[in-house]
Order: structure tokens, then C-alpha cells, then sequence
């Protein structure tokens, strides 16, 4: 047989649906967009905490608030998850952390938006959940094995996180008539958010092609950004709520919604910094890690000395 | 930036039910064996996934190497009565 060039033999075995292990011979892009692209969905999932961490103390009810933490813990763990598959690639948990700090390294735009309110909670859960587990369940098909057994981890718990977050906007839509504005409130400010949270169009998209190519995404952004309108509008309907799209129309022919038009000029603008909440976030980040320091070489110095210990003098 | 010494990184093993394979769930950075469970705890097992973990030390595993995987392997390859399908029985003959 006549021996291959390794990025040919990579291309067969990625066309043929097999996964890349992290000893396997890849090609540096592939490497580099994968801890790209990894490592800002584990950035997405730490720095989500923020928002709702913000509603923890003033949940309205024990019910709420063990179901809040239980929830945001959740978050912490799929950004453990992310990060683990992501150092099998060759880099450390350090500078992923650094790369965040520093601004090189991405999160999703989304968590730049204050939660004001607690109908905020529901539409985080419902809305930001639910475009996350779209994206995520097609990308339990990503072919680095790694990153595509986090998926599977993640989906399983994503689906409580969506759910809690209907039940809040259900529950406020039926109350009093203030609450059903704050409801509908909250639903106005996530919602253009929310599909911007699938990235530019496919047209636009910087990275889409050879992703698409080494199948480490697998469905465009467009394609995910409509199955996620396909099946929220449904859900708006059953809770007496209004999408805030004018154009948004259901489409026989395409069998799927028209949508109206996204405002890409604010996703740069969030994306580059300049969100509402972007400094505070990253600010609380860079804290928490700071204050968290002492505790983390007090733990190495005791581990060291308990090893030291052990071995007879 | 200050470079602070980076806790170890262990491997995380979890079996679900007793009888079951232990199986590969990740990884967790810890500064000893005792945290690095207790770690592999709190990500890995929220939903009663683990009735049993095995934290080992990253570097204490040795990995064949996935480039040597033909010759590697190549020894079992060409041993087919090492499989049931091998040997021919007896017409009539029951429960073999
Ligand atoms: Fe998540
Ligand atoms: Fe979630």
C-alpha cells in the first residue's frame, strides 16, 4: 500500500465518523482550533455562574434557592469538564486561566448581560440553556473524543437547567399582572441575546469552514440557530408570552420561522468588550482567582509535607 | 503574571455499580490523593453516577503509543483459533 501524508490519513479517518484521541497525530490548526474553541466554552460555562450567582441570596423561596445553587454548581462542573478535555491537548489549566485574564481567550458574549430581575433566572435557564443544548447536542458528534465525551456529560444535566428556567417564566406568566410584565420583561432583553449566542451567520463565520471540514462542529450556526427558534416560539405560545420579533413569522414553504434581523453591530460591540456587564465580570474572575491563591499553595505546602513524611529518614 | 506551582492533574475512574468495569471520566487537579477524590466527587458524581472512584496520578499512566498500533496489535491478528468460530463440531452435537 502507498503510504499517506498524515493530514490525508486524518481526513479519511475523520470522513469516516472516527474520533481523534488526544495521542493521535493531528495538524497544528486542528489543534489550535480545538483548544479554541474549548477552552472558550469553558470560560462560557465558569463565567456564566456570575449572573445567576447574583440572584442566589435573594431567591424567592428554600425551593428556588436549592435548585439556583444546584444549577450554578452544575456550570462549575461542565467547565471542569471543558477544561480537562482541553489540557489532553498540550496546555495547562494555567494558561488557559491566563489567556482569559488576559482577554485572548473568548466567552460566550451572552453572560455580559445583567440579570435584573428574578424572571431573569427563568429566561437564563430557558432561554441561554436552551440555545446552549442545541449547540451542545450536535456537538456530542465533534470528532475529538475528549471534547465529545464532555458533551455527553453535559447534555445529560443541560436538560434540568432548561426546564427550571420554563418553570420560573411559567409560573410568573400566570401570576399577578406584574409579574407576568417582568416575565415578558426578561423575555425581551434574552431574547436577541439568545440567538446571538450561536455566532454570525454562516457567511460571516471566520472559522466555520475548516471546523465544518474536521468536524468539529457540525451543523452551522444558522442551521442550530433555527432549530433553536423552531422550538421556542411553541413554548412562548403555551406560557401566554410574546416573542419581541415583528418579522417573526412561520414559514410553510421552509417548513421553519422567518426570523427579522439580528443586531451584529451589539454582538461586536459585547463580544469587544463594551457589554454592560463585561469589566465586572472579569473583574470577579481575576478576584476570585487572587484571593484564592494563599489557599491553593497552602494546600500544595501541606500535601508536600505530609509526602515528606512518609518516606523514613 | 506570578507562576504559582499548578496542583498535579489525576485521572478519574468511576464505576457505577458494583460488578462494573471502573471507566474513564475525566480528569481533576488536586494537591494530594485525599483532595483529588473528593474532587473527582464533587464534578464527576453530583447524580449518584459513582458508587466507587479511582483517582490515579496523570503521570503514573503509561499510554501505548496510537502510531505503533498495527505492529502493536499485530500478534492477536492472525490467531483466529484463538475464537470459538474456529473449530468445526460435530453435526448434532448440543449446548457447545
Ligand atoms: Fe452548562
Ligand atoms: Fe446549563
Amino acid at each position: 500500500m502507498e503510504k499517506k501524508n498524515p493530514e490525508d490519513s486524518f481526513q479519511v479517518k475523520i470522513d469516516a465518523e472516527e474520533k481523534i484521541e488526544p495521542k493521535d497525530w493531528m495538524p497544528d490548526e486542528y489543534r489550535r482550533n480545538l483548544i479554541r474553541q474549548i477552552s472558550q466554552h469553558a470560560h462560557s460555562e465558569v463565567i456564566g455562574m456570575q449572573p445567576e450567582g447574583n440572584w442566589i441570596t435573594r431567591a424567592p423561596s428554600l425551593r428556588a434557592k436549592a435548585v439556583l445553587l444546584a444549577k450554578i454548581q452544575d456550570e462549575g462542573g461542565h467547565g471542569l469538564y471543558l477544561y480537562s478535555a482541553c489540557e489532553t491537548l498540550g496546555i495547562s489549566r494555567d494558561e488557559l486561566i491566563e489567556q482569559l485574564h488576559s482577554g485572548k481567550a473568548k466567552y460566550s458574549s451572552i453572560f455580559n448581560y445583567p440579570t435584573l430581575t428574578w424572571a431573569d433566572i427563568g429566561a437564563v435557564g430557558w432561554l441561554v440553556d436552551g440555545a446552549a443544548i442545541v449547540n451542545q447536542v450536535s456537538l456530542q458528534r465533534t470528532s475529538y473524543g475528549p471534547y465529545s465525551r464532555a458533551m455527553i456529560r453535559i447534555c445529560k444535566e443541560e436538560s434540568f437547567h432548561q426546564r427550571q428556567g420554563y418553570e420560573i417564566m411559567a409560573n410568573m406568566a400566570k401570576g399577578t399582572l406584574e409579574q407576568k410584565q417582568m416575565a415578558q420583561d426578561a423575555l425581551n432583553r434574552w431574547w436577541w441575546p439568545s440567538l446571538m449566542m450561536f455566532g454570525p451567520h454562516d457567511t460571516e463565520s471566520a472559522h466555520s469552514a475548516k471546523s465544518m471540514k474536521w468536524k468539529i462542529k457540525r451543523e452551522s450556526n444558522d442551521e442550530l440557530r433555527q432549530r433553536f427558534i423552531d422550538k421556542t416560539v411553541q413554548q412562548a405560545e403555551v406560557i401566554g408570552l410574546s416573542i419581541p420579533d415583528p418579522d417573526l413569522q412561520w414559514n410553510e414553504q421552509r417548513k421553519h420561522y422567518d426570523f427579522g434581523k439580528i443586531n451584529w453591530e451589539e454582538f461586536t460591540n459585547v463580544l469587544n468588550g463594551n457589554g454592560p456587564c463585561n469589566k465586572q465580570r472579569m473583574a470577579n474572575h481575576i478576584q476570585a482567582h487572587q484571593n484564592g491563591a494563599w489557599v491553593r499553595e497552602a494546600a500544595m505546602a501541606y500535601a508536600e509535607k505530609q509526602k515528606n513524611k512518609k518516606v523514613p529518614a | 503574571m506570578n507562576k504559582e506551582k499548578q496542583w498535579p492533574l489525576w485521572e478519574v475512574f468511576i464505576q457505577s455499580k458494583t460488578g462494573l468495569p471502573y471507566k474513564h471520566a475525566g480528569s481533576v487537579h488536586a494537591p494530594d490523593a485525599e483532595m483529588a477524590l473528593q474532587n473527582a466527587r464533587d464534578t464527576y458524581t453530583r447524580r449518584g453516577e459513582g458508587n466507587s472512584i479511582w483517582v490515579v496520578p496523570s503521570d503514573a499512566i503509561i499510554a501505548s503509543n496510537p502510531a505503533d498500533a498495527e505492529s502493536f496489535y499485530e500478534p492477536g491478528n492472525d490467531k483466529i483459533y484463538r475464537h470459538p468460530t474456529f473449530y468445526v463440531m460435530p453435526e448434532g452435537a448440543k449446548h457447545i
